[in-house]
């Protein structure tokens, strides 16, 4: 009994200070507005995204590289987590979402200033701006971390963070303002809902260039750079297909049946996309390799992207199969006709894929699903409307990367030494070495 | 004594190491190695990036037996380590000069 009583009496003191503040902070109400359900659901969303970049593309990406690089390229994906949430938080929000210019929003809200408990950006009106800016946050990042997939093997750590942070500052910020906070390709009514131009289209032009720029692979082409561990691959892929749930459902922006008509377009079109790349190979080289079939996939959801909350669920399928076929012949042979080296095909699949869906998505958009009619349903216009778009992407991002990749040069070599590279990126770059 | 090498196919290892058993040799040392002879590689294709990987990976075997059963030995390791398809393997005999047994300190036969 005593000491039943000393338990109770420890406890007796904070209980009663609980109690004593749950009645002296005000409970929130709901505001007028912000939906516990659409809150829930785009918390769980900002997840997944998040989850997309760390670790599904750290996997994705470490397991196609060599085994003496692949600590550097997770490496890779840390950074961009670490350096972009505090840019975002720092000015990357405010001057995207914040305030409607055609070019560039405001420095509003710079480290968040002004952002109350229950205001919302007019963006995504049922959710509190905290989240809306924390899930937008979670598209910077990856963004950002798919670029460096062009260069994998040979990128110096310290470019890699100049670059970084130059490219999300000059490149992702501004486009995301243009497409989606008001900036001038949203106004003129260009279709990209979860990220066609934003993230991929953008993303693997980067690559392109920086690829061009930094030169190919010592050994490219002579000596065998096959991957280290196609399982960390596979396993990346299923985070990142699952993930993609939250990234496009997510763009829908509540917990709503267009949600979820973007997810299940989402999903067929990864599953479309993984059998055809395979059916492609099984015809063409006998074998459907799994590299194959995990690539249609990302394919197939970096396609759809765009168009998922535009289109009706059983075009994810068709969007998904001209994905494989077009992704496909980017990796092969568009990339050897030109003899880049893409490292981890960024251009290929991210690049193509994200034009081509932005391209699907004025064909197939439909009405009655995101309110816009496309092709199909006799408005040809917004074709043009896409590939609008599509230019202004072109020109700014690859523009863009060229001159900061001419810019971080100036202070220290975008490349490792040759030496480093053939030691490797993870002794070189960070004194660690996979046994 | 001698020390009898032996590069084989990996999955005829426990076939090799039973037979090895049978005429009691107690001891082996396995290592993962690659190699080729006149078995050629094979072709990997990733994403359409083609390479023709020349070595193929072998198991080598090492066991130390008295001279006495060295040929014994390697008509043992032979018939079970044996498919008939081109990679078989090969096997070495080299004499050794002295043995210990490092717990016991024993030498020579009493180490094997």
């Amino acid at each position: 009994m005593g000491a039943l009583s000393y338990r109770a009496a420890k406890l007796a003191a904070p209980i009663s200070l609980a109690t004593v503040f749950s009645f002296a902070t005000p409970a929130f109400a709901e505001t007028s507005g912000i939906s516990a359900a659409d809150t829930a659901w785009m918390i769980v969303a900002t997840a997944l995204v998040l989850m997309m970049t760390i670790p599904g593309l750290a996997l994705f990406y470490s397991g196609m590289v060599r085994k003496k690089n692949v600590l550097a390229t997770m490496a890779q994906s840390l950074a961009a987590v670490a350096i972009i949430s505090i840019l975002w938080v720092a000015f990357g929000y405010s001057l995207a979402f914040v305030g409607d210019g055609p070019w560039l929003g405001t420095l509003d809200r710079w480290f968040l200033a002004g952002m109350t408990m229950d205001g919302v950006n007019p963006a995504a009106k049922t959710i509190p701006e905290s989240l809306f800016m924390l899930y937008q946050m979670t598209f910077a990042i990856i963004t950002v971390a798919l670029v460096a997939g062009s260069v994998a093997d040979r990128m110096r750590f310290s470019a890699y963070l100049l670059f970084s942070i130059g490219w999300f500052m000059f490149v992702y910020v501004p486009l995301a303002h243009w497409v989606w906070g008001g900036g001038f390709l949203g106004s003129m009514g260009v279709l990209d809902f979860a990220g066609g131009l934003v993230v991929h289209l953008s993303a693997g032009v980067g690559g392109l260039v920086a690829a061009k720029v930094m030169g190919r692979r010592h050994g490219y082409g002579s000596e065998n750079l096959s991957p280290f561990d196609l399982s960390l691959a596979v396993m990346g892929t299923g985070l990142l297909w699952v993930g993609w749930f939250g990234f496009n459902g997510g763009s829908a922006l509540g917990a709503n049946s267009r949600a979820v008509m973007a997810i299940i377009a989402t999903h067929l079109a990864a599953c479309a996309g993984a059998l055809t790349w395979g059916a492609i190979e099984w015809t063409i080289r006998r074998k459907p390799s799994v590299l194959g079939m995990i690539s249609g996939a990302v394919a197939g959801l970096g396609t759809i992207t765009p168009a998922s909350g535009f289109v009706a669920p059983w075009h994810g399928i068709v969007i998904g199969v001209i994905a494989g076929l077009v992704c496909f012949w980017a990796c092969t042979w568009l990339k050897h006709r030109f003899n880049y080296d893409d490292s981890l095909d960024v251009f290929g699949v991210h690049g193509i894929g994200g034009m081509t869906g932005i391209l699907l998505a004025g064909v197939f958009a439909t009405a009655s699903i995101g309110g816009t009619s496309g092709l199909i349903e006799g408005n040809p216009q917004q074709l043009l409307i896409q590939l609008y778009g599509i230019a202004v992407t072109l020109v700014w991002s690859g523009g863009m990367t060229y001159v900061l990749l001419k810019l971080v040069s100036a202070f220290v070599p975008l490349r490792v030494s040759r030496e480093h590279e053939l030691e490797g990126l993870d002794i070189s770059q960070h004194g660690e070495a996979l046994q | 004594m001698k020390l009898v090498v032996a590069i084989i196919k990996p999955f005829k290892l426990d076939e090799v190491r039973q037979a090895l058993t049978a005429i009691g040799v107690s001891g082996m040392t396995v290592t993962e190695v690659k190699g080729y002879g006149r078995q050629k590689g094979h072709t990997e294709v990733y994403r359409g990036a083609e390479y023709v990987v020349n070595f193929l990976p072998k198991l080598r075997i090492e066991i130390a037996v008295p001279s006495n059963i060295a040929d014994k030995a390697v008509e043992v390791i032979t018939s079970s380590a044996r498919t008939g398809q081109i990679g078989d393997g090969k096997i070495f005999v080299t004499p050794i000069d002295h043995a210990l047994r490092i717990r016991t300190g024993e030498t020579d036969s009493d180490a094997l």
